[in-house]
């Protein structure tokens, strides 16, 4: 997925044909994804709908009106747009406006893939790039979190707003686990955010859920299951090495792994094939600099969450990684490049 | 047949002596010095004149009618005017009413922010040891967010009447149930406390030193009003 | 139109459109997305600028015999800075809030390659009077790339221009474009009109030499 498709191929035999293509890897994320997500319309409701819908429609739209005539029914088929802009949903609050989550779709297409030269070329994971822009576009509105114990049937204003006007939610707002850990020093119990009945972001929420996702993926092989393992194994060593050393101040590594987006992004935005390390090696120091930086910006940093900035962190890495990591050619010595 | 190659070259092009180029870049500089010294001087009353300005209003504002105020430091271990002219490392405002009153002291703080130092003067009453106003003169805290430590006026206001014993505390918005606390804004936790922290900060370097109540600097007869900055 | 005048024109229109600092020369990058968070920053930056780049211009145009060769850079410098100097207390004195807006970047305008390099290519091997015309080109578009991309991030980033509001209260402000990433995305995304429509032109133009090659 790495190269531009040769115009001529030469290769030895034998050649084995592989089923997977783009839109079958496509196909499977999104399955994997559904049991999420339909946490997400349990635990937010109709708001859920609503978000998910608005982000899929402008990552979607954005993706037919700049494919070329003769590509846009190939680009539309392969479903990467469709599961971008559902990643992108899935990282946004449910009380956010229906605009600003069309937008984020926009963007992430945008400015996260088309302008690279479509899928394959990005440097930055779309969906990300998306939720980065609107957290700093619209800090406020991403940041409150509504409650999620409301009626499936709960129309939130804000969800609502006209396009670019917001109206500030007074009440029936609640502080994500990590902000409350942040913030008040309050942990969450496991088995909330286990189960997913915290509040947070659309898709975050279930850890128990994410993970089963991952593991249909694992068995596709559809997924480098280096990557989350690393993520995690780093941020469970990370977090305990520091519990030793406060651990009244800094979170439990349980909590650290199950809290926030973290399952969300290490499963299904750090394993996007385009933007993370190819060799073995590389996905291991990939997936280790992610977990690091996780902890490193949520402990130290002024946000209390830090996975969408250590996967573009990581992303943007990811081909001087590539670089220092391939393996030798056989028969070649070491430094020899040709 | 040798031909001979000319070595004469055309004036212009001949290498000029190092004197010549020390002289031009001496002369430049010359008349550079002496253009930026004029425009110094056309400008630095009227520079002096409005920072003298800007900081009277501050202390205006925070301060309540107050209509005169001076400069004050230590000098020999005693708080006392500044002399016009002279400067101290530390200095704090008194800021007095039109019948030469004392009110209260505007000290200036600073401390980290959520993205760079927050400066700022508060006024202080020492009468009832209570902040009575807060206005932040310099800070890079997010658009949107972290400036609403000054563009808020409920953030603001929380400064007007605030006693500071034992410290002043920063609680969630809405969970306010103590006179010395201070609702943080919603979203910019940071800069809230970063704003308060200052204050306590800042009150830990100045109040122990005050002079008793009663005994503070009068303020000089009215013709002389400062205006130094 | 005498000849003169035409060429006045042409070194005066060039800096405008053909060969832009900011959109084609991409110069002068550090002011650009550093104090463009506001219209009225643009404009007083800009304006800034050019007196610098017009007063330079003179100087230099009028000064290139007697300063040689070897030590032009360094007199070019003097010139500039002398000018940035100058600006930088008037500004103070003018307009204090303007003035703390702009901050640092007002000593930087030294920095500025556009200016630097307007002397050098052009002002030191030109008449006064075609260094004059050309420098009040090139600031004046650099002034105009200023205000669009001020403009655009002030409109976007606070919903107003020239601190006007313009969508009333009820507008959500695009915090991000009064961040420096806003400068960054909105002049990447102004490059890449400018490029497009230039490249557009230049199909065109290349569509209508063929016609009348094969035409005659």
């Amino acid at each position: 997925m790495k190269q531009r498709d040769p115009e001529l191929l030469l290769q030895h035999a034998p050649f084995l044909r592989q089923g997977m293509t783009t839109p079958t890897a496509m196909g499977d994320v999104l399955i994997a994804l559904t049991p999420a997500t339909l946490a997400g319309l349990w635990y937010f409701g109709i708001s859920a709908v609503l978000v998910i819908g608005a982000s899929i429609a402008g990552a979607v739209l954005t993706e037919i009106s700049f494919s070329g005539t003769e590509r846009r029914g190939e680009s539309l088929l392969d479903g990467s747009g469709l599961l971008t802009g559902l990643l992108l949903g899935l990282t946004l609050p449910p009380g956010l406006p229906m605009w600003m989550a069309f937008l984020g779709g926009v963007i992430a297409l945008g400015l996260g893939k088309v302008i690279w030269g479509g899928l394959g070329n990005n440097l930055f994971n779309p969906a990300l790039v998306g939720r980065a822009f609107l957290l700093a576009t619209f800090p406020i509105a991403m940041t409150t979190w509504t409650t999620p114990d409301e009626a499936f049937w709960t129309f939130r204003a804000t969800n609502f707003d006209i396009p670019f006007t917001y109206t500030e939610i007074d009440g029936l707002t609640a502080a994500t686990p990590l902000g409350l850990m942040k913030f008040d020093q309050q942990a969450t119990p496991l088995s909330n955010l286990f189960m997913g009945s915290t509040s947070g972001s659309l898709g975050e929420t279930s850890g128990l859920l994410l993970i089963l996702g991952g593991i249909y993926l694992y068995f596709r092989r559809d997924l480098d299951w280096r990557i989350p393992v690393s993520i995690l194994l780093t941020v469970l060593v990370f977090s305990a090495i520091l519990g030793l050393f406060d651990s009244e101040r800094f979170p439990a590594p349980l909590f650290s792994v199950f809290s926030g987006g973290l399952l969300l992004g290490a499963i299904y935005m750090a394993t996007d094939p385009v933007t993370s390390p190819t060799t073995p090696v590389g996905t291991w120091i990939f997936g280790i600099g992610i977990g690091l930086l996780i902890v490193l910006i949520r402990v130290f940093g002024g946000m209390p969450e830090g996975v969408m900035y250590a996967i573009l962190l990581m992303n943007a890495a990811t081909p001087l990684i590539d670089r220092f990591t391939q393996p030798r050619v056989f028969g070649h010595l070491r430094g020899d490049n040709d | 047949m040798t031909e001979v190659i000319t070595t004469d070259r055309p004036e212009a092009d001949q290498d000029p002596s190092p004197a010549r180029l020390i002289v031009t870049l001496a002369l430049a500089g010359l008349i550079s010095g002496v253009a930026i010294v004029g425009i110094f001087e056309a400008t630095f009353s009227t520079i002096a004149e409005n920072k003298a300005r800007e900081l009277r209003e501050a202390v205006f504002k925070v301060l309540p009618s107050v209509t005169q105020m001076q400069e004050l430091a230590y000098l020999n271990d005693q708080l006392m005017p500044l002399p016009q002219g002279e400067s101290a490392e530390k200095t704090i405002y008194a800021g007095y009413t039109e019948e030469a009153k004392f009110v209260g002291y505007a000290i200036p703080g600073e401390g980290p922010g959520f993205q760079d130092t927050i400066k700022l003067l508060y006024g202080y009453m020492p009468a009832d040891r209570k902040v009575v106003g807060m206005e932040v003169l310099e800070s890079r805290e997010t658009p949107g967010l972290g400036d609403k430590i000054y563009k808020d006026a409920v953030f603001v206001g929380n400064f007007s009447d605030l006693p500071i014993d034992p410290v002043i505390e920063v609680v969630k918005k809405g969970r306010r149930d103590s006179d010395n606390q201070v609702d943080a804004i919603t979203g910019a936790t940071i800069s809230s406390r970063a704003v308060v922290r200052i204050i306590n900060e800042t009150n830990e370097i100045w109040l122990d030193n005050l002079p008793a109540a009663g005994s503070e600097p009068e303020m000089p007869a009215k013709s002389d009003e400062v205006a130094h900055d | 139109m005498t000849e003169s005048e035409n060429r006045d024109y042409n070194e005066f229109i060039k800096g405008i459109w053909r060969d832009n600092p900011v959109f084609v020369q991409v110069l002068g990058m550090c002011p650009m997305l550093a104090v463009t968070n506001s219209a009225i920053n643009a404009i007083a930056m800009g304006g800034a600028t050019l007196f610098v780049l017009v007063g330079s211009s003179f100087l230099v145009a009028a000064f290139k015999k007697l300063i040689p060769k070897q030590v032009r850079i360094s007199c070019f410098i003097i010139i500039i800075a002398t000018f940035v100097t100058v600006a930088d207390y008037t500004l103070l004195a003018l307009v204090p809030g303007v003035h703390k807006e702009l901050g640092a970047f007002i000593p930087l305008i030294v920095a500025n390659c556009m200016i630097l390099g307007r002397q050098e290519a052009f002002a030191s091997k030109n008449t006064v009077r075609l260094s004059v015309m050309d420098a009040l080109g090139m600031s004046t578009g650099f002034v105009i790339a200023l205000f669009t991309l001020g403009a655009v991030r002030e409109i976007l980033g606070a919903g107003s221009l020239f601190g006007i509001s313009l969508f009333g209260a009820a507008w959500e402000p695009w915090v991000i474009m009064i961040l420096p990433p806003g400068g960054f995305l909105t002049l990447g995304l102004i490059l890449l009109v400018f490029n497009w429509m230039t490249h557009r032109k230049q199909m065109f133009m290349e569509k209508v030499a063929e016609a009348q090659r094969s035409g005659s």
